[in-house]
């Protein structure tokens, strides 16, 4: 295809053909992030006064603590993440999102799947691997939804009007590919035709790792290898070191997750220590790539969505390297089975990833609605609350966990550290409420003018020229 | 990389060979496991659970109990302890060297030069094979956990935090159903303090009809129901209750020796 056939398109129509499928995609997420939020904050209330749901075992710890882990994965961070994506792909292209009534309908089915699948934990029906909760009908939703945004997506890659890829398309390409190959696959061997013994747990931690660290990863730094240039001005430093980042994340990310000690052949955990010790080397490139493309640009942040941008690429850096410490024997050793390893996979949603998502979003969403933030002195007070909540639960996790083995795992000796996560998840959740007021007053106020222009075209009279003589 | 189709066969690349490493190989090397034989026996193992125990594993997960309990012991490693099991036929000489040995803590070979040595003056030893590591001293297993433990398993719930204490050996531990079932149902009425919640929705309270039911749950004054009504345990406890006392990993393997300590126990 030549890049001439196509016009140029201006900035406002590339953001307003973004509209619909955005709005569908931030609203069931803003949505899910303060449902998520609220049930973790349920969840840590069991270390206050482990009593208070005894009757109801819909609240129960087991089952309140695996649905808001996965609201925060599938319900909020799949999502935002594909918006900003979306968004980041057209404007790259320089053309109007194709397909966008595809990746509405494919936004929409994966929030029914978020919600399915809640349910399905809630009352109990739970499949029992770890980030991969919701029962069968769900993940069959989830699936097909994600192939419908992914296809809006490829599909504006492809359209777009300068052919040379830019990095974050790299990144966004791969993680397109990645989730569906890993969710199916454990779809397939945990759910259809489950294997047998602990196959089924390295499958499970694979799956897992591969979500958390590598398509989080990937699609966050597909996000801010777009903004930091965008915001400082300059071009991202090194075309070819961001191309060693991306393959080095793939190559060492893919093979993490095996915990140490398992009960499984010893040549499984010992792959993922390799993996986790050159994990190091595509940390420390995109710390140099993002220090070089930020440092000494002219763009102050103001607090805006470049302070959050940096911000998430800096708590990448430091996720990376708790990965890297954590596939050190001796020190894994330490802090095996307890919840630090549980602090590093928070920081990685909320420290990183959903910091980053932030700033993308309040960067595209008043461009996409074309017009200003109801109150545009609440990002900056969110990126605050996230960052503290995210620095406490992260911190109290970590502590926690580096006391529990010398605490024999006796929870009550180092209660302090547990209880100190509801702050975390408290910020957190206040955090979430102005994300969710946002998305909910702009998408209000949209409808509330389509209503009145519509209603204005019916009562207005007819043109003199309509009118029959 | 300047087209779409080189990123994609990248990405391939590396997915796929993660996946042949971490799915694929696991799924060939262990999706096929039989039974193994106990150690220095021919007894089979595992040996297939009970149906309330098997019904017992879905109560567990709906209840998502892995949140806070892990079923997986870890070990550091092993060593040789040299027993005394005869005197022989100058018990004042085998003494004076019992006293200048080590017996404990030993390596292989350090046992059996030992062992050499305490022959000599006519002693009869046992060299006997313990694994060590923090969760053998918690007394939460006396091996590690391997993945023949699991043959049965359906979801394998092996958990990833130790909130709770782990739950492999509950079983040997925790040999009194009636016990677990009191746990269950008020954990703070067991272990004062605990954090555990109550799992009440398990349980019925009711009027007592006639006598007493024998299943009912004999608790301490502050958790014990009003006088006239007994708390009774609903089937899915039970199947719970059942599936807990099954777990186990008190018996030797290949991959994972001990020696029972059956005769010292006598």
């Amino acid at each position: 295809m030549n890049s001439n056939d196509i016009k140029p398109v201006p900035t406002s129509q590339v953001d307003a053909s973004c509209r619909l499928p955005l709005l569908a995609l931030f609203g069931g997420s803003a949505l899910w992030l303060v449902l998520g939020l609220l049930l973790e904050l349920t969840a840590s209330l069991q270390f206050h006064a482990p009593g208070i749901f005894s009757c109801c075992p819909w609240m129960t710890y087991g089952r309140v603590l695996p649905a808001a882990n996965d609201l925060l994965i599938y319900g909020f961070a799949i999502p935002t993440g594909l918006g900003v994506m979306l968004w980041v792909v057209a404007r790259l292209g320089q053309v109007e999102l194709v397909l966008p009534l595809v990746s509405f309908a494919g936004a929409n089915v994966w929030h029914l799947g978020v919600l399915v699948g809640t349910l399905g934990v809630l009352s109990g029906h739970s499949t029992g691997y770890a980030w991969f909760e919701y029962p069968r009908v769900a993940a069959a939703l989830l699936l097909p939804a994600f192939m419908l945004v992914a296809v809006s997506a490829v599909a504006a890659i492809g359209q777009r009007r300068i052919r040379d890829l830019y990095p974050s398309h790299w990144f966004f390409l791969a993680s397109l590919l990645w989730f569906p190959w890993i969710y199916s696959t454990a779809f397939v061997f945990l759910l259809v035709w489950p294997v047998r013994g602990v196959a089924q747990a390295v499958i499970d931690w694979w799956f897992a790792s591969n979500l958390i660290v590598v398509w989080l990863s990937l699609v966050g730094l597909g996000i801010s290898f777009y903004l930091l240039p965008k915001f400082s001005g300059r071009p991202l430093e090194g075309r070819f070191t961001a191309l060693f980042a991306f393959v080095t994340l793939l190559l060492f990310g893919s093979w993490l997750g095996i915990p140490q000690g398992a009960p499984v052949p010893f040549w499984l955990p010992a792959s993922s220590i390799l993996a986790g010790l050159l994990f190091s080397v595509p940390v420390l490139v995109v710390a140099m790539v993002c220090a070089r493309t930020v440092c000494g640009a002219p763009a102050g942040c103001k607090g805006g969505p470049f302070c959050q941008v940096k911000f998430g690429t800096a708590a990448f850096v430091l996720s990376g390297i708790w990965t890297v410490a954590q596939a050190c024997p001796q020190f894994a050793h330490s802090t095996l089975l307890t919840t630090f390893d549980l602090g590093r996979i928070h920081w990685q949603i909320f420290g990183f990833f959903a910091i980053t998502v932030m700033g993308g979003f309040y960067e595209l969403f008043p461009r996409v609605m074309a017009s200003p933030l109801p109150l545009p002195g609440l990002p900056r007070f969110q990126h605050w609350l996230f960052i503290s909540g995210a620095l406490v639960l992260a911190a109290s996790l970590a502590v926690a966990g580096l006391q529990q083995q010398s605490a024999d795992f006796i929870l009550a000796r180092i209660l302090p550290a547990f209880r100190a996560s509801s702050l975390g998840w408290t910020l957190l959740f206040i955090g979430s409420l102005i994300f969710a007021l946002n998305v909910f007053i702009m998408t209000i106020v949209w409808v509330v003018g389509i209503i009145k222009t519509v209603i204005g075209a019916i009562k207005a009279p007819l043109a003199v020229a309509e009118v029959k003589p | 990389m300047k087209n779409g189709f080189s990123v994609f066969c990248v990405a391939l690349a590396a997915l796929g060979l993660s996946w042949i490493g971490l799915v694929l190989g696991p799924v060939l090397q262990l999706g096929h496991e039989s039974l193994t034989t106990v150690l220095n026996s021919t007894d089979p193992y595992p040996i297939q659970p009970a149906g309330a125990a098997t019904l017992g594993l879905q109560v567990y997960k709906a209840n998502g109990c892995a949140a806070c309990h892990t079923e997986q012991v870890q070990q550091d490693g092993v060593v040789c302890n040299v027993v005394l099991s005869a005197p022989g036929l100058h018990p004042d000489d085998v003494s004076n060297l019992l006293s200048q040995l080590d017996l404990n803590g030993l390596t292989d070979q350090e046992a059996s030069i030992a062992a050499a040595k305490i022959a000599a003056v006519g002693g009869k030893t046992e060299i006997r094979v313990a694994s060590t590591g923090g969760d053998m001293n918690r007394g939460w297993g006396l091996r590690r956990s391997v993945s023949a433990d699991y043959l049965y398993d359906q979801p394998v719930q092996l958990g990833s935090v130790r909130i709770g204490p782990d739950l492999a050996d509950i079983g040997t531990r925790q040999t009194d159903a009636k016990a677990i079932l009191a746990h269950l149902y008020a954990p703070q009425s067991c272990t004062a303090g605990s954090l555990m919640p109550s799992f009440k929705f398990l349980f019925v309270t009711r009027k007592v009809q006639g006598s007493p039911s024998p299943d009912a749950l004999a608790l301490p004054q502050a958790f014990a129901p009003p006088d006239g009504f007994e708390i009774v345990p609903t089937q899915d406890a039970k199947n719970l209750v059942a599936y807990l006392m099954n777990l186990h990993v008190n018996v030797p393997l290949y991959e994972a020796p001990f020696t029972p300590s059956v005769a010292a126990n006598k």
